[in-house]
């Protein structure tokens, strides 16, 4: 099971197990990381769960996270993800993502 | 230990808990529901959950965020509220009779699931609505190849596009002319039937069940006027009713739900309701009291209460009213209520659509299809109570983004 890291709003460095397959904001919402809500659980439509890319590479958004990113979710950077639309795979060991400020 | 009780621990109930203590409530936060099971999203029931025998429910939250905001969790049913006393009455196991104080009481109860009275428990019919349905549904599915969906709404195609991937044979019967007659317009009716289609998912529109075959406890076809409908598994979803027999027996007063004003408040003191039981003033609909359900609505009027009763001064609840469906390959988003909506303007474009929908020239509702920039942008527009020239709705979302900029 990967360890990923999560960087919490006030910089606390949180890691979590993930399990393959299940979305990276699922294994953060297990964990109960600060500052990922997830109120729509997983359907790309609040952006609650969205956070940069520090440390790690991820396959590239697809037009349904890439647009909600664009269009809604405050404090947008280049590395912007929607934790909840992707998928955890054992390449992703090491990963670290910093939880965007709402 | 009084304090806020809430009763019910469903998407609103959840919020509400973990917001009391954010927003700065000191008592105690205690969280009642007959279920004993850590809160979950409701919506993959209809999707996720179905098609992996294997998959658990999806928290809302972990348990160490409910410990974290010092909020105690009971399971147990809740037998009677006397709001003159201001205590609830518990009941099941081992809570039988005791009562529990509160200061403020919350109901977050929730809907039921209508049922057909003619279909009411035969062994092979289902409906879904929590985390029980759900496992039943997907426990019965192993010896079901033929599935009859009756209702053509969100619940119902949802859970008929998921059916159809699993490759069972899905029949979906609406008596309406059109699949989703009563939350859509007919361009995005249209393109979810032929999307349904093309999941080899069958569609009968106009369908009037007549009477129903059985061999006994179980359902073997829908019959109608033009086609007996054969089927293994019949899933009802023809929509919900608020859960109101606690506050109705406690003499507070309901309609299509509780009935509350702007901030929450029920006819009794210190009774408060929220999610898909609460009736509130809204302001899209010109006041008029409205029950809303959906996972946005349950949450933000969540969030609102714990500011009020955290000693807050905040306004009256008003936030835009936003849905989605995943059905199959389709993402519809509607943001706003076309309750009153005269007109219109619609962009289709290749794989996406958005159809806007004006109440003389305001623009009081947006619904799209696999469009979320469009769908994002509406949620602002409305917010602002901007209506953008019809050349921007037509043009596209950056036209629209663009337009937002400047006005």
């Amino acid at each position: 099971m990967p360890l990923i890291t999560f960087v919490e709003p006030d910089g606390t460095r949180r890691e979590v197990s993930a399990h393959p397959g299940e979305s990276l904001m699922v294994a953060a919402t297990r964990a109960d990381v600060a500052g990922i809500i997830a109120e729509c659980g997983g359907s790309a439509m609040c952006a609650t769960c969205h956070c940069y890319l520090v440390e790690g590479t991820l396959p590239e958004a697809e037009a349904l996270e890439a647009e909600t990113i664009e269009f809604v979710a405050q404090n947008t950077r280049a590395t912007s993800r929607l934790t909840c639309q992707i998928a955890v795979t054992e390449a992703m060991a090491g990963l670290v993502l910093q939880v965007a400020p709402r | 230990m009084s304090g806020v009780v809430i009763i019910g621990a469903g998407h609103a109930g959840s919020q509400l808990a973990v917001s009391l203590r954010a927003e700065g409530y000191a008592g105690a936060v205690t969280l009642v529901d007959a279920a004993d099971v850590l809160p979950y999203h409701k919506p993959p029931l209809s999707k996720t959950f179905l098609k992996d025998p294997a998959a658990q429910p999806q928290p809302l939250r972990a348990a160490s965020a409910y410990e974290a905001a010092g909020v105690t969790r009971i399971a147990a049913r809740v037998d009677a509220i006397d709001t003159a006393a201001r205590r609830v009455m518990l009941g099941g196991r081992a809570l039988d009779g005791q009562a529990l104080a509160y200061d403020d009481l919350v109901l977050a109860t929730g809907a039921r699931n209508r049922m057909l009275p003619e279909l009411a428990g035969a062994e092979n019919v289902h409906s879904l609505r929590d985390l029980a349905d759900a496992e039943g549904l997907r426990a019965a599915l192993g010896g079901a190849d033929r599935i009859t969906v009756i209702g053509g709404g969100f619940i119902g195609l949802e859970s008929a596009a998921a059916l159809a991937a699993m490759g069972k044979a899905v029949t979906v019967l609406e008596a309406a002319p059109r699949v989703l007659a009563r939350v859509a317009a007919a361009e995005t009716s249209a393109r979810v039937q032929a999307a349904l289609a093309d999941l080899g998912v069958t569609v009968r529109t106009g369908y009037m069940a007549q009477g129903y075959r059985r061999d006994g406890a179980r359902v073997t076809a829908v019959t109608g006027a033009d086609a007996d409908i054969a089927c293994d598994l019949i899933l009802v979803g023809i929509g919900a009713q608020a859960d109101t027999a606690l506050a109705r027996a406690a003499g507070i007063a309901c309609h299509q739900g509780i009935l509350t004003d702007g901030h929450l408040r029920s006819s009794a003191p210190h009774v408060w309701a929220i999610g898909d039981v609460a009736e509130t003033p809204h302001w899209q609909a010109g006041a008029a009291p409205l029950r809303v359900e959906s996972v946005q609505n349950a949450t933000d009027q969540a969030r609102h209460l714990a500011r009020h009763l955290a000693g807050q001064d905040v306004d009256a609840f008003r936030t835009v009213p936003w849905f989605w469906s995943d059905i199959g390959p389709l993402k519809l988003q509607i943001a706003g209520l076309a309750l009153h909506a005269d007109r219109q303007v619609v962009r289709a474009d290749g794989a996406r659509l958005a159809v806007f929908h004006l109440a003389g020239e305001r623009l009081v509702s947006v619904e799209t299809l696999n469009s979320p920039a469009d769908h994002m942008i509406a949620r602002q527009l409305l917010d602002a109570g901007l209506t953008p020239p019809e050349t921007a709705m037509q043009d596209g979302a950056a036209a629209l983004k663009a337009w937002l900029a400047q006005a």
